[in-house]
């Protein structure tokens, strides 16, 4: 294949002019304005280096994973191991066997709800999230509530946003068989308490499953530190492809489970009678794998480590506090959440008088692109009374120009909506 | 690759813009209606707003109607488009009105990422008069 003109390793240290030429969809023009991208807790934007890994496999080294003697299929095999290896190492997981790729952090939650509690909760026992969820740390949970019996319970959220920990401290009892718990929140930027939580958790002899979709794109991620079983996340949330996530699981856990999806790939022997499972992760993933996506992904972890995960906290929080201060001077603008503790760099708010979605229509005539809605975690909408929001939310390639460009853009808009 | 984007509210003849704005602004037709003999109410699902519509009825014909819920000024100015459309008319003229009748009324292009909000008032009114089976959906199967 030609040597392209990408930079195939992005600049040491951080230099967000240089981040961004590794983003070409940052050069487009949206209604005649540069796109200011800031719908980053929906889905980030990609560099070159991700998208160029994908199609180096697809036209260099192209072929089915695990099966296959051939060079073509020995090379994919590698790549695909090394993807595994790589994202073990971005959050300091024992092994890379600990690391089980999934389509993404919704299905790695439901393949712990359908997996490990199905096979290990029982009708009475007691499963606790928090009102901060995403709907998929909620759902499954509720499933099984319908399926077999558990109580699902809510660690509530105060009036200003955060866990309340002395109701957490109250509701994770002995009964409690598994905590759920959002690293940090989609709808409020809040990084949660993880090590209070975790410590309930323990002492009720409970798992302690993380949702990280929204923090291990933006802060270093240590599954050893945090101490969790459970740590599941999304591959296109942090420069990665869609249709790949990850599960991480401690290895004992993983050992005594039952396997997800059956079939291919998962197996060990199968006869008439019974199979025996595969080696851990390939007994979680069965058929054949989303060979190009995992190696994208592993792309976007080499990507993000190689510009270092302090850095891109460090810029991320100086831009987030810019937004803050910025968006807190706006009249009429009504933010969520951002009065205790730490938060990343995401922003849910209203403007008097104008409908979050006509908001949304209107920012995007200025080449601004925000979420609007109600961001799947509708508990903690209703928690907030909030009905729907404006969701501004930044990541590594974002600049304060940006920032500037979006309050002017809220100051246009409230004056064409003579709001 | 830039395609046009025809659901920009801000494109819009600007004459027109002051019209939906003052539905938005001063819907018509607006809050509950005592004594209605149907009341419905649905939900938008891209953004969780909730409309409910109310009719009273005297021998076919829609005596009273109004509407009422939160909404975005597409959603709100069609609910109070449709209900000055509809309020004395005959209780069959619900069955005929398409989804094209209600587009052309709002008068603005509305493009596919809006069509639930321009939709949301028919909807509920036609729900509301015949049951779900008479809603065909707001897209093209």
């Amino acid at each position: 294949m030609s040597e392209s003109l990408l930079r195939t390793v992005p600049a040491e240290g951080f230099d967000v002019a240089r981040v961004r030429m590794d983003f070409p969809i940052l050069q487009r023009r949206i209604h005649d304005h540069p796109l200011v991208y800031l719908d980053n807790a929906a889905t980030t934007q990609r560099p070159l280096q991700m998208v160029e890994a994908m199609n180096r496999y697809y036209l260099e080294y192209n072929a089915n994973i695990h099966r296959a003697i051939h060079t073509l299929g020995y090379e994919s095999t590698v790549a695909y191991e090394e993807a595994h290896k790589k994202v073990a190492r971005f959050i300091n997981a024992r092994s890379w066997r600990e690391i089980l790729f999934v389509r993404n952090a919704t299905e790695a939650l439901n393949l712990v709800a359908m997996t490990w509690g199905k096979a290990n909760l029982r009708a009475g026992d007691e499963v606790v999230v928090s009102l901060m969820e995403h709907h998929s740390n909620i759902v499954p949970w509720q499933m099984l509530r319908d399926s077999l019996g558990i109580i699902l319970k809510f660690i509530p959220v105060t009036s200003d946003g955060v866990l309340d920990l002395e109701a957490a401290d109250r509701l994770i009892t002995p009964k409690t068989k598994l905590v759920g718990l959002v690293h940090a929140s989609n709808v409020l930027g809040a990084i949660n308490p993880v090590s209070e939580i975790r410590d309930l958790a323990r002492r009720a002899g409970a798992l302690f499953v993380l949702d990280g979709a929204q923090s291990v794109p933006h802060m270093a991620v240590d599954v050893q530190a945090l101490d969790c079983d459970f740590f599941a996340a999304s591959g296109h949330k942090m420069l990665g492809p869609t249709g790949i996530g990850f599960l991480y699981g401690k290895k004992s856990l993983l050992q005594t489970m039952p396997p997800f999806l059956t079939g291919g790939d998962m197996i060990a022997t199968v006869s008439q009678e019974a199979s025996t499972w595969n080696e851990l992760p390939w007994k979680f993933e069965a058929g054949t794998s989303a060979v190009a996506e995992g190696i994208g992904l592993g792309a976007a972890v080499d990507y993000l480590t190689t510009l270092g995960m302090d850095n891109i906290y460090q810029y991320e929080k100086e831009l987030g506090d810019y937004a803050l201060q910025r968006l807190r001077n706006v009249s009429g603008l009504k933010l969520y959440g951002h009065e205790r503790g730490e938060s990343l760099a995401v922003f849910s708010f209203n403007l008097e008088g104008i409908h979050p979605h006509d908001g949304a229509n209107a920012l995007d005539r200025f080449g601004i692109a925000v979420r609007s809605g109600h961001h799947c975690a509708q508990p903690l909408m209703n928690r907030l009374g909030m009905d729907n929001t404006l969701r501004a939310s930044f990541y590594l390639y974002n600049t304060k120009a940006e920032v500037d460009l979006l309050v002017d853009a809220l100051g246009e808009i409230k004056k064409l909506f003579r709001a | 690759m830039t395609a046009p984007n025809p659901n920009d509210l801000l494109d819009v003849d600007p004459l027109m813009m002051d019209v939906l704005l003052d539905h938005y602004k001063h819907p018509h037709n607006f809050g509950a209606l005592p004594g209605a003999d149907i009341v419905h109410a649905e939900g938008n699902p891209s953004c969780g707003d909730q409309m409910e519509i109310a009719l009273k009825t005297k021998d076919g014909t829609i005596e009273d109607i109004r509407f009422q819920g939160k909404g975005c000024i597409i959603s709100q100015a069609a609910a109070s488009i449709l209900t000055d459309m509809m309020k004395g008319e005959r209780l069959d003229r619900v069955r005929e009105l398409t989804k094209d009748d209600m587009l052309e009324n709002i008068g603005i292009p509305i493009g596919p990422m809006r069509l639930k909000c321009a939709l949301l008032a028919l909807k509920v009114l036609k729900a509301g008069v015949y049951g779900q089976a008479e809603w065909p959906g707001e897209e093209d199967d």
